[in-house]
């Protein structure tokens, strides 16, 4: 008898069209482990299928990348045989629905992605959105998320060094969880997951299996409706020191030359790692499932594939290798099974109980999965606002409102709970443009990022998409970092509506071109799609991950000022534009407008120019310009000084001062210069022919404008007092 | 001076104070495998941070019954130097070496940035390097780091000179405000009796270079091999 009933088709998230696709790969009806299969390789989360189309277009080649997407990360080539191994990855439903392990094993699913290709992790990021904070659900979200994070993340002793936190109302009911890791590997030592060597041995390794999990995949790829509380158990339990051990365990048996190719178990579990590694080495495989090491009694076939139990890692060992790599996990307490070997048959046999459950094709559920082209509208294009139609305020209230306002409010009380020092190589620690870590013995340095401004987006998808790669460049140029490559994570409401699926082409499309002309590819990405509840989708959210290289550490410079007297150059060009900007939401009550445009050619020679001077020891202290505008960002070097060093500005009278002070105009950087170096910056910027400015000087303790003063200290309270205060905690000093 | 790193599994600071050490004393410290039950003849055996075990049952207490941890009080009776660092505090303590308890954090969370810790006694080859009453700037990183003893063995350990560091304002104020964690009276480390095994929270090695913001910690471990070597 049949076992596949018309209710558990849908149930399976699986269309009639392909349904009737599987009927016709197959040539007969799928049983049930069959059928649970293609649902979790066919979801839009393990098979890409709205997107892939438009993330081929994305630019992934350079000369120092080497590996772009398609992998476990991408990787990119650092000089001496170094090589720095890195991706960000969605996990925004678990999260939703049970924050602390949603957030817990969403680290440590990107660790094992790294540390996957060889790499030792050297730092975590992380890009976090939430609802409105007077929604009832946001304040637990954040505190769970918030300790998943940083529980994780600490016990596997990698640092977490930075990232982005904002709020609104469009994600109440679909948080966005993004976790990045960067890793450090040997470029003559990078493991791949194609497997090869028809006979050789494929082995199990990690933790047990346990029914947790099944059907996470699914569940990622749907709406979330009023019962969404009810999956919970599709939510995956998350254990750091096993992934210490395992992290420890793999580099280790990847110092030896027994490992033919390694995949970890991540999304759709032991599927999607057995059909990748057969799929991308043109292979079979034929696996055992009673070998698998098991938590729990009677596990099904369906069950064993399924399960997302975390910790678990898949390789295939070069043959007579088993023993010394079973040592290893011995050493290390570990579960080590050999589960399967590899066929030429290009087909996935799997056994339970002596006789075969499954015996599926492997492309057509893996490389050759579906591809859409689904009918998408492009975003209707907003007006632009003019600045002198915009209410003014005086600054120095307006500043107060904005750097107490909840996307401009200090992180302190998030990052606090994250271990951001271990492994001694943390030089510029979160709360930067960029933070900044060290190559363990030498005095070469990564700097990272995370970015995107989902307002921008959702104004002008194209506009917004070129925003979040330009403002990744710039602020790795902040810190001195020559900017290398980026991993988006792009997180979407439901790609069958049009309008929805218009967001993500024009984002993409943006992306893309801005990536061009900064020379600064894509290596590696996630794509987070169905962010929506009771067809309410996210603001559009495709967030950059991007990383740059310092070739000599000690010249990377921060947001502090540092001297008294000394000047503050602005770099770039400022026309007022409060087209979506953080003033026009937070003081005026408005959403409108069009984003600030960037000039991708000014954006890059702005760039080339604030390297070259930090390089060039000329900047004391730098800082971008970008949510809150320049007011804001003077502001927030002066808060960040230890002394809280004031800043006397003086604002040009061609432009309304409200729009000098708080216009989010894109290409900017704001320098500390001293008295000395002052007439070499002029003269490089005009080389650069880059828009150049000195507009005040550091000293007292207040920042005053257009007549307009206040004390820094009492911007610090304000600053550093909201989020604590929403949380519900106090401040403890320093 | 000869000096050994303990490692657990779980373990995350044992390369961190070894590049600290080694920094100090010219030569790498030796690594030794939770699972060995000798120790070579040495100077100084380190127990460093991490989360030895996950932390799972209490913090420290499954370290304490690892086979090496029989040796490393072993060495300490004979008067071997032993410093613990963050869990290598709470495994000292979970083991017997130091008196008091580390409990979780008084706003349960934990917490990761720079503190200010008064130097309580220079008269120990752990500080001889900084001044009595001198304040310095070290890292902390914990959940667990609020201390406890029951009173008559507080007192007794204040009449020995046991308390280390107290947390304090960047003035040297030991002050409710520059308490953490809810320390009893803002201890963040301890000795035994004999003052030859020291047990903080906060982490020397982590500050013990500038470039990484500071090298208040290097002292310690320059005071180590002052009197060691």
């Amino acid at each position: 008898m049949s076992q596949i009933t018309p209710e558990i088709i849908p149930s399976h998230g699986i269309k009639p069209d392909e349904y009737a696709k599987i009927l016709e790969i197959l040539g007969r009806e799928p049983n049930l482990t069959e059928l649970g299969i293609f649902s979790v390789m066919w979801s839009e989360h393990c098979s890409y299928k709205s997107s892939k189309k438009w993330l081929k277009t994305l630019p992934t080649k350079a000369p120092w990348v080497i590996c772009g997407p398609g992998e476990n990360a991408g990787i990119i080539d650092i000089g001496d045989g170094d090589a720095i191994v890195f991706k960000m990855e969605s996990h925004n439903h678990p999260s939703f629905i049970e924050p602390y392990q949603g957030a817990a094993t969403g680290v440590g699913g990107i660790l094992r992605d790294v540390f996957t290709m060889g790499a030792r992790p050297i730092a975590n990021m992380n890009a976090l959105r939430f609802g409105d904070p007077s929604h009832p659900k946001t304040r637990h979200l954040v505190a769970g998320v918030v300790a998943g994070i940083g529980g994780y993340g600490n016990c596997v002793g990698v640092p977490t060094v930075g990232g982005e936190t904002n709020f609104h109302s469009s994600y109440n009911g679909n948080i966005l969880v993004n976790a990045m890791t960067v890793g450090l590997a040997r470029k003559d030592n990078i493991f791949y997951s194609a497997a090869a060597g028809v006979g050789n041995p494929v082995v199990y390794f990690g933790s047990k299996t346990g029914r947790d999990g099944i059907h996470g995949a699914t569940m990622a790829s749907a709406e979330f409706d009023e019962k969404s509380e009810e999956k919970r158990p599709t939510v995956q339990v998350g254990d750091p020191f096993t992934e210490k051990l395992l992290i420890e365990a793999c580099l280790e048996l990847m110092a030896t030359d027994a490992i033919v190719a390694i995949q970890d178990m991540g999304a759709a579990g032991l599927t999607s790692s057995s059909f990748e590694m057969a799929s991308k080495g043109g292979l079979g495989i034929e696996m055992d499932l009673d070998a698998v090491p098991m938590r729990e009694e009677g596990m099904t076939a369906y069950e064993i594939m399924l399960s997302e139990s975390q910790e678990r890692m898949l390789m295939v060992l070069k043959p007579g290798r088993e023993a010394e790599a079973k040592a290893i996990m011995d050493k290390w307490e570990l579960d080590f099974a050999v589960v399967g070997t590899l066929t030429d048959s290009g087909r996935m046999v799997l056994k339970r109980h002596g006789a075969v459950v499954a015996d599926l094709p492997i492309d057509p559920l893996a490389l050759a999965s579906p591809e859409y082209d689904r009918p998408w509208v492009a975003p209707a294009k907003r007006a632009v606002i003019d600045a002198k139609e915009v209410k003014a305020v005086c600054p120095a209230e307006a500043l107060k409102t904005l750097v107490a306002c909840p996307d401009l409010a200090s992180r302190r009380w998030i990052y606090q709970q994250y271990d951001h020092m271990v492994m001694g190589d943390t030089v510029l620690r979160p709360g930067g443009d960029a933070a900044v870590v060290r190559i363990h013995g030498t005095t070469k340095a990564v700097a990272i990022t995370t970015d995107v401004t989902p307002r921008y987006v959702l104004a002008d998808a194209y506009e917004g998409g070129r925003q979040a790669v330009a403002e990744a460049y710039r602020n790795l140029s902040a810190v001195g970092a020559l900017p290398m490559a980026i991993t988006d994570n792009l997180n979407f409401g439901n790609p069958e509506k049009p309008e929805i699926m218009g967001q993500i082409v024009e984002a993409i499309r943006g992306m893309g071109q801005a990536c061009r002309e900064l020379d600064f590819p894509v290596v590696s990405g996630n794509v987070s799609l169905y962010n929506e509840t009771q067809g309410t989708a996210i603001q559009p959210t495709p967030a950059v991950g991007g990383v740059g290289l310092l070739e000599d550490v000690t010249k990377s410079v921060s947001v502090p000022f540092r001297e008294e007297g000394s000047n503050i150059v602005l770099i770039g060009e400022t026309k007022g534009w409060l087209g979506a900007s953080l003033y026009l939401r937070e003081i005026c009550g408005s959403e409108e407008g069009a984003p600030p445009p960037v000039a991708l050619h000014r954006e890059r020679r702005a760039g080339e120019l604030v390297r070259q001077l930090i390089g060039d020891g000329m900047v004391l202290a730098c800082h971008d310009v970008s949510d809150g505008g320049l007011l804001v960002a003077v502001a927030e070097m002066s808060m960040a000084s230890a002394k809280h060093l004031g800043a006397q500005l003086d604002a040009p009278s061609s432009l309304p001062l409200h729009a000098w002070c708080f216009g989010e105009d894109q290409g900017r950087y704001v320098l500390e210069v001293s008295d000395g170096d002052l007439a070499s910056v002029l003269e490089e910027a005009q080389e650069h022919d880059t828009a150049v400015r000195v507009i005040g000087k550091t000293g007292g303790h207040v920042i005053s404008v257009g007549g307009r003063a206040v004390r820094v200290d009492e911007l610090f309270a304000a600053n550093e007092a909201w989020l604590p205060a929403f949380m519900g905690a106090e401040m403890s000093g320093h | 001076m000869k000096a050994a790193v303990i490692v657990f599994p779980g373990s995350n600071c044992d390369r961190d104070v070894a590049v600290a050490l080694q920094a100090s004393m010219g030569a790498k410290p030796l690594m030794v495998w939770h699972r060995d039950t000798q120790l070579p003849d040495l100077d100084l055996i380190v127990v460093p941070g991490g989360f030895s075990y996950g932390d799972y049952l209490r913090c420290g207490a499954m370290a304490a019954h690892s086979p090496i941890m029989r040796e490393v009080k072993a060495k300490a009776d004979q008067g071997t130097r032993v410093l613990g660092i963050c869990n290598g505090f709470q495994i000292l303590t979970e083991t017997g070496l130091l008196p008091g308890v580390l409990m979780r954090n008084k706003d349960l969370k934990f917490i990761c940035k720079d503190v200010h810790l008064r130097v309580e006694s220079d008269q120990t080859d752990f500080c001889r390097q900084y001044q009595a009453g001198q304040t310095v700037r070290f890292p902390i990183a914990h959940a667990e780091g609020n201390y406890f003893a029951d009173p008559e063995t507080f007192k007794a350990m204040e009449g020995n000179g046991q308390i280390a560091f107290r947390y304090c304002s960047s003035l040297g104020e030991v002050t409710d405000g520059a308490n953490p964690n809810g320390s009893l009276s803002n201890v963040a480390g301890v000795y035994n009796a004999r003052h030859n095994v020291l047990g903080l929270m906060p982490h020397p090695e982590r500050l013990a270079e500038d470039l990484l913001g500071g090298s208040d910690g290097k002292a310690m471990f320059d005071s180590l091999v002052e009197a060691l070597s």
